[in-house]
């Protein structure tokens, strides 16, 4: 739902955010703010806890201590049985799609509508049709099984399903992880394009340096269970973190650089 | 679900008055209200969307099925006060439906493709055939060279499909030969030919039912497992993973477990031809005064040895059945988690009605051979 609130209202507010399983620190006092209308990556190295972060603001994992409030809703309440409203405002594409094995894909995309509207099949049908239309997916795709999909295909249809509802805010989990660059690439285009049409927040975790560049509006590197530093990426690309440093200033840190300053030369010219 | 009060479309003279949030959850109403709608009958319309505060994907699809609705009658159709902020989602909406009516081939999509059962059972035999003999092949090379059988994850079947399974084997049989003496015993003391319950209670316990019913167990518990496990593995590519590395999944995965089988089912049998036999000796002391002496008198003398022998012959034959249909049925599983269960239950219900009817052939011939 575009223009629901102004743009730069917080939507999601992380404080003192700590994560232990056993004696393992995920978080250490972990605190971010994401706002409305921001493409916000969640970035760091494998292990320091950025899906478990996503898994809390979810709240399909509590956090030790510490509060997370998704929309003003503590999301300690985000229980399937008492947030229905809230789960009407957002979406989320799971790593690995997550889509149901024994549904077509159209029917995997139907199913918030089905669950959560009063609208007939034949309405259902055309806002899917279009979903499926939007995330790039070729029309004769949908009566397909997620096994008869290719990965890219899987993402794809994930994100349909989680943008179905138009919601306001979409998480998406590592959304071009192990895919081609030019589908990841094709990935990122299509994120920004359904950002202005659909005036989404998205919430993104990625290692993609190549979608960091092109399409975050600000990026929270996480490291050692803290964050190390938020910013645009020219801000943390001048950071004096060690980490952050080796992050984006390694050789494949610098190769996405240089692309991302070639092509903003070429859209100069 | 609260439909919003201000959501409304309207038609004064040859305006079609649209208001309010164009949202999922009024779009119901709003579709009810459209088809209740008489559209002006003037040729040119126009369409007033400037008091539509919210619109999401539904809603410009709803305004675009107003727009066709009205070009289908001939009529001239101009949206008019369509703010800003929309015209973005209205212009992809138009872009897609668009390119969506140019292919027929989007309605198919909705539809499962028809069953293709004929063919599918025939590929069903050609690939259990397949299974069946590159397991033989399997089986008799490691018969010729016994080292590359794999004892470690051969004993581990025996104790949880053999040494686990102990508990239940024996309190059903035992129960099982209870019920059998109970029911013998109305009939026989009517004829007062108590003793007989000897009879009764050893030939069908050892000869058919103690087999049946540990095979029947086996089936629900172990066969089961061994289609999930396998078919948990293929979903999860573990299975390509230990082709890859060069190790047959016959080898790692079928042998050891119907070796395992083939050795633990006999050795249940006679445990639970012990506690049967026992549940019926309770009964016979209890209810038709056979002593525990009498009882174990007139077994020698009643219970040929080769009742317990045709017993226990049956149980490696119904121990491979069961491993081998669990086995091909983990293979089979394909797709996703759903086929897991699918398959699982299949395997289950196959190896007992195998079961079964090998037991009811072997009971034909051994009558032909007055055995």
């Amino acid at each position: 739902m575009p223009s629901t609130a102004p743009a730069g209202t917080p939507v999601i507010e992380v404080s003192h955010v700590s994560t232990k399983f056993g004696k393992a620190v995920v978080h250490q006092d972990v605190s971010l703010t994401i706002n409305q209308g921001e493409v916000f990556v969640i970035a760091g190295g494998n292990g320091c806890g950025k899906s478990t972060l996503l898994r809390e603001i979810l709240g399909l994992t509590t956090p030790s201590s510490g509060t997370i409030r998704l929309f003003g809703v503590d999301s300690r309440q985000l229980d399937v049985s008492n947030g229905g409203g809230i789960h009407r405002r957002f979406g989320v594409m799971f790593q690995h799609g997550a889509l149901f094995s024994s549904l077509t894909l159209a029917e995997n995309v139907a199913v918030p509508l089905r669950e959560h509207t009063n609208l007939r099949p034949k309405l259902i049908r055309e806002i899917v049709e279009i979903k499926i239309a939007m995330v790039g997916l070729p029309p004769d795709s949908a009566g397909k099984y997620p096994n008869e999909l290719s990965g890219g295909m899987r993402r794809r249809a994930a994100l349909a399903r989680a943008i179905v509802m138009d919601p306001e805010l979409v998480f998406l989990d590592e959304p071009t992880a192990g895919l081609d660059p030019i589908i990841a690439a094709g990935f990122d285009d299509l994120v920004l394009s359904l950002k202005t049409h659909l005036g989404l927040t998205v919430v993104m975790v990625t290692h993609d340096l190549d979608s960091l560049w092109r399409i975050s509006t600000r990026v929270a590197v996480l490291g050692d269970g803290r964050v190390l530093g938020v910013g645009t990426m020219q801000e943390l690309s001048q950071s004096d973190d060690p980490i952050i440093r080796e992050y984006f200033h390694g050789p494949r840190g610098r190769a996405a650089h240089e692309q991302a300053m070639w092509n903003q030369l070429k859209a100069g010219n | 679900m609260p439909v919003d009060q201000q959501t409304s479309i309207s038609v004064s003279g040859n305006v079609v008055q649209c208001r309010g949030a164009w949202t999922l959850s009024n779009l119901n109403d709003l579709e009810r209200r459209i088809e209740r709608l008489r559209w002006p009958a003037a040729s040119e319309v126009i369409c007033d969307v400037g008091e539509v505060t919210a619109m999401d994907t539904g809603g410009a699809l709803l305004l675009q099925r107003i727009e066709n609705d009205l070009v289908r009658r001939e009529k001239a159709v101009s949206v008019r006060g369509l703010k800003p902020e929309f015209a973005e989602l209205v212009r992809m909406v138009q872009a897609k439906t668009r390119l969506n009516h140019a292919s027929p081939a989007q309605q198919a999509g909705w539809e499962k493709p028809p069953l293709q059962s004929v063919k599918i059972k025939t590929d069903g035999v050609i690939r259990a055939l397949a299974f069946l003999g590159e397991t033989t092949v399997a089986i008799g090379q490691s018969l010729l060279q016994p080292r590359l059988i794999r004892w470690r994850a051969m004993l581990r079947v025996v104790e949880f499909d053999g040494v686990r399974a102990l508990p239940i084997t024996g309190l059903l049989t035992f129960l099982v030969g209870v019920v059998i003496a109970y029911q013998g015993a109305e009939q026989l003391r009517k004829f007062g030919t108590n003793i007989f319950i000897v009879d009764l209670v050893g030939i069908s316990l050892l000869r058919e039912i103690a087999p049946l019913i540990v095979a029947i167990l086996i089936a629900g518990r172990s066969g089961s497992a061994y289609a999930a496990e396998i078919g948990t593995m293929k979903v999860t590519e573990e299975l390509d993973a230990v082709r890859t590395l060069g190790i047959s999944p016959i080898n790692l995965l079928v042998l050891p477990r119907t070796f395992a089988l083939v050795l633990t089912l006999p050795l249940l049998t006679v445990y639970a031809d012990i506690l049967g036999v026992f549940g019926g000796m309770l009964i016979a002391s209890g209810q038709l005064n056979v002593s525990f002496a009498e009882f174990l008198d007139r077994f020698d003398e009643a219970v040929a040895v080769r009742h317990l022998l045709i017993g226990l012959a049956k149980a490696p034959f119904f121990a491979v059945i069961i491993a081998l249909v669990g086995c091909y049925q983990g293979f089979q599983i394909r797709g996703g988690v759903d086929d897991v269960g699918r398959h699982t239950t299949i395997s289950v219900v196959q190896s007992i009605f195998l079961v079964i009817v090998f037991d009811a052939i072997c009971s034909v011939v051994t009558s032909w051979w007055d055995l």
